[in-house]
C-alpha cells in the first residue's frame, strides 16, 4: 500500500466501537464492532467514495473523522496534525476545515430559522464576516454559488423543493471555506433528474474551489460518476481499495464483486444476472470469525472460516481476501 | 385477446385551494396475464397513486373522479365494497416499500400469513400453517420451519420482504402489485428479491405492475414500460425499445441523468429545473417547463395519443410533428 504523504486526510487504524449495554447495572456486554481497523486517505482535490450497504459502518467512520463519535484507537490525521490527540480549542477550530452534509436535508435544517441564518450560523461561531452587512453580502455569495435565487434568502427551508434544500446544505458547508467535506449519502434521497443537479454542482465545486470530498454511499453508480478512488466496507472493515474505474472493471475481493454485479443495468441488452451474493449481512456486535465476509462468500475456502485474511497489495490498491494473497504485485 | 387488467382514463384528485387538484389525470394502461408492466416516474408523478386507485386504497380526501378498472371484464370501481374486499387481498395482492410498517409487531410472521389465507378461503389453521412453511421455503426463507414463530422485528429487511411476497402469493392471486418492493433494500439484498419476482412470474405466470423511480429495477425485471410525469403519462413502450431509443423528451433526460451513463469527466446531462407541483402543472404537456425541445403549442395544448411502431405510445407535439402526421392516431 503506497503511503502518499501529501494526503489531505488519513485515517490510520480507526477503531470505532459501541458498547451494547444490559441488564441493571448498564454493564457492557458486548460491542457493536462498527469500523475496525479502518485506514484510508484523501488527495487534495481530489474524491474517495467509501461504499457498502447499510450497517457496514461508513457513517460511523465518516462521524469518527469529525469527532462526532469517539473512536477507540487510530489516527485522523488532517493536513499533518492528528485530530485525536488536539485539545477542545484547537478541534473546534479545525472543524471549519471540515463540514458535513447528509443525507436527508429536511432533517439538518432548522425548520423556524431563515435560510439566511442557517448558513449565516458557521459565520458567526468562526468569526468570519464579522459585520451584519458582510455576512449578508456573503451568503448571497453562496447562495448564488449553489445556484439559489438570493432573493429567497429570508425564506424558510419548507418553501424550497428537496433539491433545492440540498442546495442549501451545500451553501451552509461552504460558507466557512473547508477544504473536505465529509458528504453522507447526500443525493441518495434525492429523485434521478435532481441527483444529476446536485453531482454535477459537487463537482464544479471541486473544480473551482480544490475541495476533498470523502463521499459515503450505498450506491455504486453515484460513485463511478464522482470518486476517483473507492475503499468497499463490509462489516465494520475495509475490504478492498482501488481506483474507481478498476473496482469496476476488475473488482478483487468476492464482496465488491458481488457488489458491483448486483448493481441494476440499465443496458437494454444485458440483464438477468443472478445474484452473486446470498443472504443477509451479520450482525456486526456478532461477526463471523475468519473472514468477516465467509458466510457469504461464493468463493469461500476452509482456511476463511477460521483465519481472519490480511490486507493484500492488488493492482493499484489492496483487497483482504486470501486469494490476493499469492498475487502480490510488485 | 382482451388484458387482465384494462384502465382507462383514470382521474383521481384531491382538493385543493382552488378546487380539485387530479394528481391521476387520465392514466390508462392494459396489463397482460404473465406480464411485468413497470410505472416509472419521480416522486410525486402520481405512480403509486394510480396504484392505490386500481385497488380503490386512495386514502381521503382523495377519491378517484373518472374512468374504468377492469379486471377480468368486471369494473372495480363499480364492484359494492364487500365484493371489492374479496379481490383485493386474493385475486389482486400488493407488497409496499416498508415491510415493517406493514406487518404486525405483535404478532409472529407465520400466524400473520395464516390469518391472511383464512380471510379469504375456508381452511383449517393447521392446513394454512402448512401451506405458510412451503410459501416460506417458495419465497427463500432459510430454515422456514424455525422462522414460522420469529416476530417482524427479529428478521432483516430482506427477510421481512420476502414474508410480505409469501403473504402476497398465498391466495396465488392472478396480479401483484408491488410499490417499490426494493427501495428499502440494500442493493446485495435487492437482487436476490428482483429474482425471486421474476422467478414467480415465470413460475405462476402472475402478473406485475411495479411501481418505482429506478430505471435500473425497470430494466432488470420489466416486459413493458410506462413512464409517468406530473399526473399524466408520458410514453409507453417495451422494454427494450424505450431503453435502446427513449422517444418522449422527458424519457430521454432521465435514462441521460443516469450516473450510470455517464461518461468519465463529462458533467451529467440534467433535466433543468423541478417537477412543478399539481397546482402549477401548464394547461399543455406537462414537461413542456422542462423541456429542451418545447415549441409553439406544447404549454397551451395536451398533445395527442401518438402510436408510433407497434405497442408504442407517446405523448408529444415534437414526436407527432416528426412522424408528420403518419401512423398517428
Amino acid at each position: 500500500m503506497s503511503t502518499k504523504s501529501d494526503a489531505i486526510l488519513r485515517v490510520e487504524g480507526l477503531k470505532t466501537w459501541y458498547p451494547v449495554r444490559s441488564g441493571l447495572l448498564r454493564r457492557t456486554t458486548g460491542w457493536v464492532q462498527a469500523a475496525t481497523d479502518v485506514c484510508l486517505e484523501i488527495a487534495p482535490g481530489e474524491t474517495l467514495a467509501l461504499v457498502g450497504e447499510s450497517g457496514c459502518g461508513k457513517s460511523t467512520v465518516g462521524r469518527s473523522i469529525l469527532q462526532l463519535e469517539e473512536p477507540q484507537a487510530g489516527r485522523v490525521i488532517f493536513e499533518g496534525r492528528d485530530l485525536l490527540e488536539l485539545d477542545a480549542d484547537e478541534l473546534r477550530a479545525t472543524r471549519r476545515n471540515i463540514q458535513m452534509i447528509f443525507q436527508d436535508p429536511m432533517a439538518s435544517l432548522d425548520p423556524r430559522m431563515r435560510i439566511y441564518d442557517q448558513i449565516a450560523e458557521g459565520l458567526r461561531s468562526f468569526g468570519i464576516a464579522e459585520s451584519e452587512s458582510h455576512r449578508r453580502k456573503r451568503v448571497e455569495e453562496m447562495m448564488v454559488r449553489v445556484q439559489l435565487d438570493p432573493a429567497t434568502i429570508d425564506r424558510y427551508p419548507h418553501e424550497f423543493s428537496g433539491g433545492q434544500r440540498q442546495r442549501i446544505c451545500i451553501a451552509r458547508a461552504l460558507a466557512v471555506e473547508p477544504r473536505l467535506i465529509v458528504c453522507d449519502e447526500s443525493v441518495s434521497a434525492l429523485d434521478v433528474s435532481i441527483q444529476a443537479q446536485i453531482l454535477n454542482l459537487l463537482r464544479e465545486l471541486q473544480d473551482e474551489l480544490g475541495l476533498s470530498y470523502l463521499f459515503i454511499t450505498h450506491d455504486l453508480s453515484v460513485v463511478r460518476y464522482l470518486a476517483k478512488e473507492v475503499a468497499v466496507m463490509y462489516l465494520g472493515q475495509i475490504v478492498e481499495r482501488g481506483p474507481t474505474a478498476r473496482i469496476f472493471e476488475a473488482p478483487a475481493h468476492p464482496y465488491t464483486r458481488g457488489l458491483v454485479a448486483a448493481i441494476p443495468s440499465i443496458d437494454p441488452m444485458r440483464r438477468g444476472a443472478p445474484p452473486p451474493v446470498l443472504g443477509d449481512v451479520p450482525s456486526p456486535s456478532d461477526p463471523p470469525s475468519g473472514c468477516r465476509f465467509h458466510t457469504r462468500c461464493p468463493l469461500v475456502m476452509d482456511r476463511c472460516r477460521h483465519e481472519q485474511p490480511g490486507v493484500y497489495d492488488v493492482a493499484e490498491g489492496s483487497s483482504r481476501c486470501f486469494l490476493a494473497e499469492g498475487s502480490q504485485p510488485s | 385477446m382482451s388484458a387482465l387488467l384494462e384502465v382507462r382514463n383514470l382521474r383521481t384528485c384531491f382538493p385543493g385551494k382552488d378546487g380539485p387538484l387530479p394528481v391521476v389525470d387520465g392514466v390508462s394502461f392494459d396489463l397482460n396475464r404473465g406480464e411485468v408492466l413497470a410505472l416509472v416516474g419521480e416522486s410525486g408523478c402520481g405512480k403509486s397513486m394510480t396504484a392505490f386507485s386500481t385497488l380503490r386504497l386512495v386514502p381521503k380526501p382523495g377519491r378517484v373522479t373518472d374512468g374504468s378498472v377492469v379486471f377480468d371484464g368486471v369494473d372495480l370501481l363499480e364492484l359494492p365494497v364487500t365484493q371489492m374486499r374479496t379481490i383485493r387481498g386474493s385475486r389482486i395482492a400488493m407488497i409496499f416499500q416498508e415491510p415493517m410498517t406493514c406487518l404486525n409487531p405483535v404478532v409472529s410472521v407465520g400466524r400473520q400469513v395464516v390469518e391472511a389465507i383464512r380471510l379469504h378461503e375456508p381452511i383449517t389453521k393447521g392446513e394454512a400453517m402448512s401451506r405458510v412453511r412451503d410459501l416460506f421455503g417458495e419465497v427463500g426463507i432459510p430454515d422456514p420451519e424455525a422462522r414460522l414463530g420469529a416476530y417482524p422485528h427479529e428478521l432483516s429487511g430482506g427477510l421481512k420482504q420476502r414474508v410480505m411476497i409469501a403473504m402476497a402469493l398465498s391466495t396465488r392471486p392472478e396480479i401483484l402489485i408491488a410499490d417499490e418492493p426494493t427501495t428499502s433494500l440494500d442493493v446485495t439484498v435487492q437482487a436476490q428479491i428482483l429474482e425471486l419476482l421474476r422467478e414467480l412470474q415465470r413460475e405462476r405466470n402472475t402478473a406485475i405492475l411495479l411501481i418505482t423511480h429506478d430505471l435500473g429495477i425497470v430494466n432488470e425485471i420489466a416486459d413493458r414500460v410506462a413512464v409517468m410525469y406530473a399526473g399524466r403519462l408520458v410514453e409507453s413502450a417495451p422494454r427494450e425499445a424505450l431503453f435502446s431509443n427513449p422517444l418522449h423528451p422527458y424519457s430521454q433526460g432521465l435514462l441521460r441523468s443516469m450516473p450510470a451513463r455517464s461518461r468519465p469527466g463529462q458533467p451529467l446531462p440534467e433535466i433543468e429545473g423541478v417537477v412543478p407541483s399539481p397546482d402549477q402543472w401548464p394547461t399543455g404537456c406537462r414537461f413542456s417547463t422542462r423541456c429542451p425541445v418545447r415549441f409553439e403549442p406544447c404549454a397551451d395544448i395536451f398533445p395527442n395519443e401518438t402510436r408510433v411502431e407497434n405497442e408504442r405510445t407517446v405523448w408529444c407535439h415534437e414526436v407527432e410533428r416528426n412522424l408528420g402526421g403518419e401512423g398517428a392516431g
